[in-house]
C-alpha cells in the first residue's frame, strides 16, 4: 500500500504540506485569516459511471467539482483532502491516469491537495473508483453570498451552454446508441468567480449548477428567498447538438448536470457590466442573463417558452427516464 | 432543427389562433357550453402543457385528456405481475422507463430492484435480446408495453430471437390496441366529446382508416396530430373548421410521418406474432373486449406467461383514486380529491402521476399555476 501511495499519489501530488505523509496536514492559520474571516468548508463524492467519458473522467471531476463548491460562496478555494476507495482489479495505468488528471486541474485551479487516504476493497465491494474529498477556502470580508438574498427585480445569469455534462454522461454509458461529440464541460469556475465580484461583491447568490441541472438550483432559490423566478426559454444557452439529443430521448435540459456552470443572481442595474465582464474570460464567452425574479407565484419557477406559452419548471422528481413512445 | 424548429414558429402560432378564434363563433355548440376534445394520445397531452397551449386557445375550446398513455391504463396487479417475474433468480427483467416507478399492491419495480430484483431499464426490445445473447445463464424478460406504435418493435424483436435460436428471452405482453379504447369513450354516458386529436405515432402504424367508424357512425370529426405544438394548433383549426361547415371526417394533419394506409411492414409483423386477447383489463376503464394482444401459439417459447407462473390476480385501486375518472376524461387531474396531496410525483397512488405522459403528472409538473400566454410578435 505504502508503495502504491508513493508511486502513484505522492509522485502526482506532491507539495510540501503532504511530503511528511503525517495523518493529518498541518496548515498555518495566517493562510486563512489572510485571505478572509470565514472559512468556506465542503465535501462531496465521486461515484460516477464511467470513470472516463468524453472530455473528461472521475479525477478532474473530483477537484472541479470541490473547488467551485467552495468558489461559488465567494471562497478563495486553498485545500483539498482526497480519499480514495479502489476496488480490487482496477488496473494502475487507470488509476495513474485520475490522479495525473487531477493534479492537472488542482493546478489550473490553484488548489493544493493536502491530505488523502486509499482504500481497497474485494471484487464487487466498489465500483470501479469511488473519490471522496473535502475542500477548505477563506471567504473574504463583505462577501454574503446566500440563496436567501433574492431580490425582485433582480436578474438571474449563466456562464455558458448548459446540459453538456449530463449529456455527455448519458451518451458515454452507451445504452442509448446515439453518437455525437458533446464533451463534458468540466472546469474550475474560481477565476471567472473573482471577476464577477471584482465588478460586483454585492451579488446576491450563485450555486453550481451540477446534478438537477439549474432548473433545481433555480427552485431551491425561489423557495429560500420567498420568491418566484421567471425564465425566457429563448434566453437559454444551448448547443443544438444537446438540444438535438434531448428531442430524441424526451430529456429536458434544464434538468441535466453541469459541471463548469454556474446560476448567479445580481443586482438588475450590475447585470450588463457583469456579463461584459463574464464573456472576457474564457469561463464566461457565452454568459447570458435567462430570466429574473419576481414577486409571484412565490416558489415557483415559470418558463416563457419560445412558443409563446408559460409553464412551470418544476423540481425534478426521481431520475429523468427517455421517453417511450 | 430540422422537422422541430419550423413547427415552433411563434408567428405561426399567432396566425392559427386568430383564424381559430374565427371559426370558433361560427359553431353552434359555444353557445351553450364549452367544446369538448378529446386529445386521446398522452403524448398530445404532454405538448399541451409543455407548451401552455390550453391557455393559449380561446376558452370556448377545452382539451379532455384521453386515456391513450399505455404506461397509465396498467392495472396494479399487471405490475406485482411484473415484480414476481423480476424477483425470480436467474431473471433480468427488462422494461422501459416510465413503467418502472409504477406502483404495485406492495412494491414498484423500482423499490423491487432496490431490494435487489435485477430490473433493468432499455431504450428498445433489441436492447434486451442482445442482454440474453451476452447473458446465456440468465433468464431475459422483456416488459412489452405500449399501443400499436410499440407493437412492431418487439414484433421484429420475437422473430429475430426465432431466427437467431435464442432461447433465454421472453416477452411479457402487455400490448393494447387503440381503437376498443376509443370505442369505449365513445359509447361512456358521462362524456360528450365534440371531436378528437388523434394519436400520431399510433397512425404511423395502422393508418387512418381505422378512425373511419368514428365519423361514419358516431359521426364525429377526428384528425390525426403531431406533437410539435404547430401541429396540435393547426389540427385544432381542421377540426374547429370541420365543426363550423358542419362536417365530421377523419382527416391527416401528420402526413409527414403518417402514410393513410399505415406501414404494411410492421403490421405484417404484429399480425404474424400477435392475436388479439378475447379481452383485457385497464386500469380505471375495467375490461374492454379486444384490446389486448398476446403471443400466438406458435411463439409460445417465448411467452413469458407461459414459461413462467405468473400470479396474474385482479388488484382493485386504492379507494381514493380517480384514475378511472380522469382517464376517461370525466374530470380533470386537479379536480381528484388527492391530487397533489396524498398522490404527487414524490409519492404516487396511480400510474397517471407517474408517466411522463400521464395527464396528472403533466398538470402537476408544468401546469399546477395559470400563466396567462404573451402575444409574440415578429421576430428580429
Amino acid at each position: 500500500m505504502r508503495d502504491l501511495i508513493e508511486d502513484v499519489f505522492l509522485g502526482a501530488f506532491h507539495n510540501p504540506l503532504l511530503a511528511p505523509l503525517e495523518d493529518q496536514a498541518s496548515i498555518d492559520l495566517a493562510k486563512f485569516t489572510s485571505k478572509g474571516d470565514r472559512l468556506a468548508f465542503t465535501t462531496d463524492s465521486f461515484v460516477v459511471s464511467p470513470l472516463f467519458f468524453p472530455g473528461g473522467n472521475i479525477g478532474d471531476l473530483a477537484i472541479n467539482g470541490t473547488v467551485n463548491d467552495l468558489a461559488v460562496s465567494g471562497a478563495k478555494p486553498l485545500y483539498l483532502s482526497c480519499g480514495m476507495v479502489l476496488e480490487e482489479g482496477l488496473s494502475v495505468e487507470r488509476l495513474r491516469e485520475v490522479v495525473t488528471s487531477m493534479r492537472v486541474a488542482a493546478d489550473k485551479a490553484e488548489v493544493l491537495i493536502v491530505t488523502g487516504d486509499t482504500k481497497v476493497v474485494e471484487r464487487g465491494a466498489a465500483d470501479k473508483l469511488f473519490i471522496n474529498t473535502a475542500g477548505v477556502g477563506a471567504i473574504p470580508k463583505g462577501i454574503n453570498i446566500s440563496a436567501s438574498n433574492l431580490c425582485i427585480g433582480d436578474k438571474i445569469i449563466v456562464n455558458g451552454f448548459l446540459g453538456d455534462h449530463g449529456c455527455a454522461i448519458l451518451l458515454a454509458r452507451n445504452e442509448l446508441a446515439l453518437e455525437t461529440d458533446i464533451e463534458t464541460d468540466c472546469q474550475p469556475l474560481n477565476d471567472l468567480i473573482s471577476t464577477i465580484l471584482a465588478v460586483c461583491p454585492e451579488i446576491r447568490s450563485m450555486r453550481d449548477a451540477s446534478r438537477g441541472g439549474i432548473a433545481t438550483v433555480l427552485n431551491e432559490f425561489a423557495e429560500s428567498s420567498d420568491v418566484g423566478i421567471v425564465i425566457d426559454e429563448n434566453a437559454l444557452p444551448l448547443r443544438e447538438t444537446v438540444k438535438g439529443a434531448c428531442e430524441i430521448l424526451g430529456l429536458d435540459p434544464l434538468y441535466l448536470a453541469n459541471e463548469g456552470k454556474l446560476v448567479a443572481v445580481v443586482p438588475a442595474d450590475k447585470s450588463d457590466e457583469i456579463i461584459s465582464a463574464m464573456r472576457e474570460h474564457p469561463a464566461g464567452r457565452d454568459a447570458s442573463i435567462i430570466g429574473e425574479v419576481v414577486e409571484s407565484p412565490k416558489h415557483t419557477v415559470v418558463m416563457n417558452t419560445a412558443f409563446g406559452g408559460g409553464r412551470i419548471v418544476d423540481v425534478l422528481v426521481g431520475e429523468q427516464l427517455p421517453r417511450i413512445c | 432543427m430540422k422537422y422541430v424548429d419550423e413547427f415552433r414558429d411563434p408567428v405561426k402560432a399567432q396566425t392559427l389562433l386568430k383564424e381559430i378564434r374565427q371559426l370558433v363563433e361560427q359553431i353552434d355548440i359555444v353557445k351553450k357550453r364549452p367544446l369538448q376534445i378529446m386529445e386521446v394520445c398522452g403524448g398530445h397531452t404532454h405538448s399541451i402543457f409543455r407548451y401552455g397551449l390550453q391557455e393559449m386557445l380561446p376558452k370556448e375550446v377545452e382539451f379532455v385528456h384521453g386515456p391513450g398513455c399505455p404506461v397509465c391504463v396498467l392495472p396494479m396487479g399487471r405490475v406485482d405481475d411484473c415484480v414476481a417475474l423480476a424477483e425470480m433468480p436467474h431473471v433480468i427483467f427488462t422494461t422501459f422507463g416510465d413503467a418502472m416507478r409504477v406502483p404495485g399492491s406492495k412494491k414498484s419495480l423500482l423499490q423491487a430492484k432496490a431490494e435487489g430484483a435485477d430490473v433493468r431499464m432499455v431504450y428498445s426490445p433489441l436492447d434486451s435480446l442482445k442482454l440474453a445473447k451476452e447473458n446465456p445463464d440468465k433468464e431475459v424478460i422483456f416488459f412489452g408495453l405500449g399501443f400499436e406504435t410499440t407493437m412492431p418493435s418487439t414484433a421484429l424483436t420475437v422473430l429475430q430471437a426465432e431466427k437467431e435460436g435464442i432461447t433465454n428471452f421472453s416477452l411479457f405482453c402487455n400490448h393494447i390496441t387503440i381503437i376498443p379504447t376509443i370505442k369505449a369513450i365513445l359509447d361512456s354516458p358521462q362524456l360528450k366529446i365534440d371531436g378528437f386529436l388523434g394519436p400520431g405515432h399510433v397512425s404511423m402504424v395502422i393508418g387512418t382508416s381505422p378512425y373511419n367508424f368514428i365519423a361514419d357512425h358516431y359521426h364525429k370529426p377526428l384528425v390525426v396530430a403531431g406533437f410539435e405544438p404547430l401541429d396540435v394548433l393547426h389540427s385544432m383549426w381542421m377540426l374547429l373548421k370541420q365543426l363550423a361547415e358542419g362536417r365530421h371526417e377523419v382527416e391527416n394533419q401528420y402526413a409527414r410521418i403518417v402514410p393513410d394506409q399505415g406501414n404494411s411492414a410492421s403490421l405484417g409483423a404484429v399480425e404474424k406474432v400477435f392475436e388479439l386477447r378475447e379481452f383485457f383489463e385497464w386500469r380505471g376503464l375495467g375490461s374492454i373486449d379486444h384490446s389486448g394482444v398476446r403471443i400466438r401459439k406458435e411463439f409460445a417459447e417465448f411467452d413469458a406467461e407461459v414459461k413462467f407462473p405468473v400470479p396474474n390476480l385482479k388488484i382493485a385501486d386504492p379507494k381514493s383514486c380517480q384514475c378511472g375518472e380522469v382517464l376517461k376524461g370525466v374530470i380533470k387531474p386537479k379536480d381528484c380529491k388527492v391530487f397533489g396531496t396524498q398522490c404527487s410525483p414524490e409519492t404516487p397512488l396511480g400510474a397517471l402521476m407517474v408517466s411522463t405522459e400521464g395527464a396528472c403528472a403533466a398538470y402537476y409538473n408544468y401546469g399546477r399555476v395559470q400563466i396567462e400566454p404573451r402575444e409574440k410578435t415578429a421576430s428580429v
